[in-house]
């Protein structure tokens, strides 16, 4: 299963063990990387740099999962998490084309275009613990992300 | 901008027959006037733009990102039913609620509308297409993704063609091409009410889950105006196809143009994306606005910044596990053994295609010896009546013009006037359809053959339209007889009469003798008056010339 594209972007900058080349991806990366420090290839923490993951990307990830990573520790997690993904690439997967799913060989089934479903609303209602004349009921579009001050400064690598 | 206001002003239709100024932009009357701005397309349709300096022009660039909602019964993957307008939540499954343990089952109906509409934009046909998750959080989308076909979607590689007319007049139309990119499958997301008042949003998932196909056109486009052509097109196809309604105020066609400026030889600009356009004619007054505001911005040495961008990244996307490919065929490989309704076939669906617009224009211009112009007015009429009433594809314009024809013995280029001036302006000032019509295309023909059998003068002609109009049933000789409007076939009395109106206009008659043809027409005029309209023009023009020249 190919992991979720997040790894690749956070690397940024690194050079994986193998030539891109030999391994054939349905993905279209337009080829832009976040801009970041070169990157050695993992022998230890104690050979990493801390900042690997820039400002911008952080940023960018937080938004779009609505997670916090509030503490540098959050983001030495995240770099950790990395990490252990990145034991994927000790793989040799020359010339083998990714998997998508293990269904892969299956029929998808079609189905025909009738109404079979619907008209469920007082059911559909019950788990919400909050409506307005069969509406759902949600907070006033996205809150948009409280950018802390301190945050800058832990990825500075002031600590 | 005063002048595309004006153009866009007008109904959707008018906009090919009443053009004033293809994008040119008044001085001091834009949203920031200032000094001369002279914004013109030019022939092969750059648009330039003289910025303070005069010497460094402006190339705009306009990309179009179009979704529309396909026309079925259910939703692309779940039974529930698609439909305008209905109670809130009551077209909602389980599975397009997002609740736990429902899986996505991929509708029949829709993939064949998407190898439709593909096949008609002549793009190539991913036999092999896959669908993916892209992650994102708004409280319309309940599963926090949306299943679309980012990485391979069911159709690439196409074009668009669509027409403009490249002067005022509406005498000469030029063919443009847009290419599209891809076309893919995916979900709709539900509606979402913002009440600020209580500091919360209303949710309706009524529209979760409708199936979309969304085509993504390369920025081949400069200007509002070509944008506006190629959405009329597209929305034309489309509904031709029967793939989707595509009325843009009931949402079924949503566009979003991204738009950018550049000088000629640089790289393109920072493109902003215009979003929320629910018609044609705002389409083109957003795009151009946007161009000159980016523009006005530019030149004050300002820049453009974009926002939306974030959501466009290639981050929150992966495979849609719960979906095998999608496998198409076509007739070279079908496999023998499976069940039919488990199989579709591209050349099945290719053989079965209508005659698209541009092929139905053509056959008109072809068959009847009509202007690609009239024939372009009388299919875009149609498409105005599609969008405005529920049925689409109804017999119409286009049919009613045929019919005629067929039944009279004026040749088609002459008919097509009293469709186009005559016929459709009253349809138009009583809000009819073709349909609704208290004028048959036998009533009219009837009248027609009158016409051109010289009993009764075009002014008369008209007269008896305006009375048929009325709808009291009568036919049109029944009228021209109660009116007095058959034309006089006495070349006698005709001449007496010409005889006594030059008589009676010495001034006029000197001023003819000295050169000046046009108060001929005065003459002419009042010898219809004398008559009540029931001469015949050319020939009281003949009678006249020989008189006054004798």
């Amino acid at each position: 299963m190919r992991v979720l594209s997040l790894g690749r972007w956070l690397r940024a900058g690194r050079v994986p063990p193998r030539e891109p080349a030999s391994r054939p991806s349905g993905h279209r990366h337009s080829g832009h990387r976040p801009q970041g420090p070169p990157q050695e290839l993992p022998q230890g923490p104690s050979q990493v740099p801390p900042q690997k993951v820039s400002v911008e990307v952080l940023e960018h990830l937080e938004h779009l999962a609505l997670v916090d990573f509030r503490d540098s520790e959050g983001v030495e997690r995240l770099q950790k998490a990395i990490q252990f993904a990145d034991q994927l690439h000790e793989v040799n997967t020359d010339g083998v084309e990714p998997m998508d799913s293990v269904l892969e060989d299956r029929c998808l089934y079609l189905r025909e275009d009738d109404v079979t479903e619907g008209n469920c609303t007082k059911e559909l209602l019950e788990n919400a613990r909050e409506t307005v004349e069969e509406y759902f009921v949600a907070p006033p579009g996205n809150i948009p992300l409280v950018k802390l001050e301190g945050q800058k400064t832990f990825l500075q690598g002031s600590k | 901008m005063a002048a595309v206001l004006a153009m866009v002003a007008r109904g959707c239709g008018g906009v090919w027959r009443r053009l004033r100024q293809r994008c040119a932009v008044r001085p001091g009357s834009g949203p920031f006037p200032r000094g001369e701005r002279a914004v013109a397309c030019n022939a092969r349709g750059g648009m330039m733009s003289a910025g303070k300096s005069g010497l460094t022009p402006w190339i705009p660039v306009v990309g179009l990102e179009i979704h529309a909602q396909i026309s079925s019964n259910s939703k692309l993957f779940s039974g529930s039913q698609v439909q305008f307008a209905a109670p809130p939540n009551s077209l909602v499954s389980f599975f397009d609620a997002s609740l736990p343990g429902t899986l996505p089952v991929l509708n029949r109906r829709c993939v064949e509308a998407a190898v439709m509409t593909g096949l008609a934009l002549n793009c190539h046909i991913n036999k092999k297409s896959l669908f993916d998750r892209k992650h994102y959080f708004y409280a319309d989308l309940p599963a926090g993704y949306q299943i679309t076909q980012q990485r391979v979607p069911i159709a690439v590689n196409g074009s668009l063609s669509y027409s403009l007319c490249i002067d005022n007049k509406m005498s000469q139309m030029v063919t443009k091409t847009v290419r599209i990119k891809q076309i893919q499958l995916e979900q709709d997301s539900g509606k979402s009410l913002h009440d600020d008042a209580r500091s919360q949003t209303l949710v309706d998932l009524n529209r979760a889950g409708v199936g979309l196909m969304e085509l993504v056109m390369e920025p081949d486009m400069c200007c509002g105006e070509e944008a506006a052509a190629a959405v009329r097109e597209l929305q034309l196809i489309l509904q031709t196809l029967g793939s989707s309604q595509a009325v843009m105020a009931e949402g079924q066609l949503r566009v979003d143009a991204n738009v950018s400026v550049h000088h000629p030889g640089e790289p393109y600009g920072v493109r902003t994306e215009v979003k929320n356009i629910n018609s044609i004619r705002f389409l083109a007054k957003a795009v151009d606005y946007e161009i000159q505001r980016q523009i006005e911005e530019l030149g004050n040495g300002g820049t453009i910044s974009n926002e939306t961008r974030a959501f466009d990244s290639k981050l929150g996307f992966m495979p849609e596990p719960n979906l095998p490919p999608l496998i198409l065929y076509d007739a070279k490989s079908l496999p023998a053994n499976m069940n039919h309704q488990q199989v579709i076939n591209i050349d099945w669906i290719r053989e079965r295609l209508p005659d698209l617009p541009s092929v139905k224009r053509e056959k008109l211009v072809e068959q009847y010896g009509i202007l690609p112009e009239h024939s372009f007015t009388l299919l875009v009429w149609q498409q105005d009546q599609n969008c405005n009433s529920r049925h689409s594809n109804e017999d119409g314009l286009p049919e009613f013009f045929e019919n005629v024809v067929k039944q009279t013995q004026m040749k088609p280029k002459k008919v097509i006037g009293w469709i186009l001036n005559d016929l459709l302006s009253y349809l138009k000032q009583h809000s009819l359809t073709v349909k609704e019509s208290p004028v048959s295309s036998f009533l009219l023909a009837d009248l027609l053959n009158l016409l051109e059998k010289k009993e009764i003068s075009s002014t008369a002609a008209k007269q008896v339209l305006a009375e048929l109009w009325k709808g009291k049933g009568k036919t049109p000789l029944e009228t021209v007889k109660e009116q007095k409007l058959e034309l006089l076939q006495d070349q006698k009395e005709l001449e007496q009469i010409c005889q006594a109106v030059i008589d009676g206009q010495e001034n006029e008659v000197m001023a003819i003798k000295a050169g000046n043809q046009k108060v001929l027409n005065k003459l002419i005029g009042l010898v219809q008056k004398k008559t009540q309209g029931r001469s015949n023009p050319v020939l009281v023009k003949q009678l006249l010339e020989k008189k006054l020249s004798e």
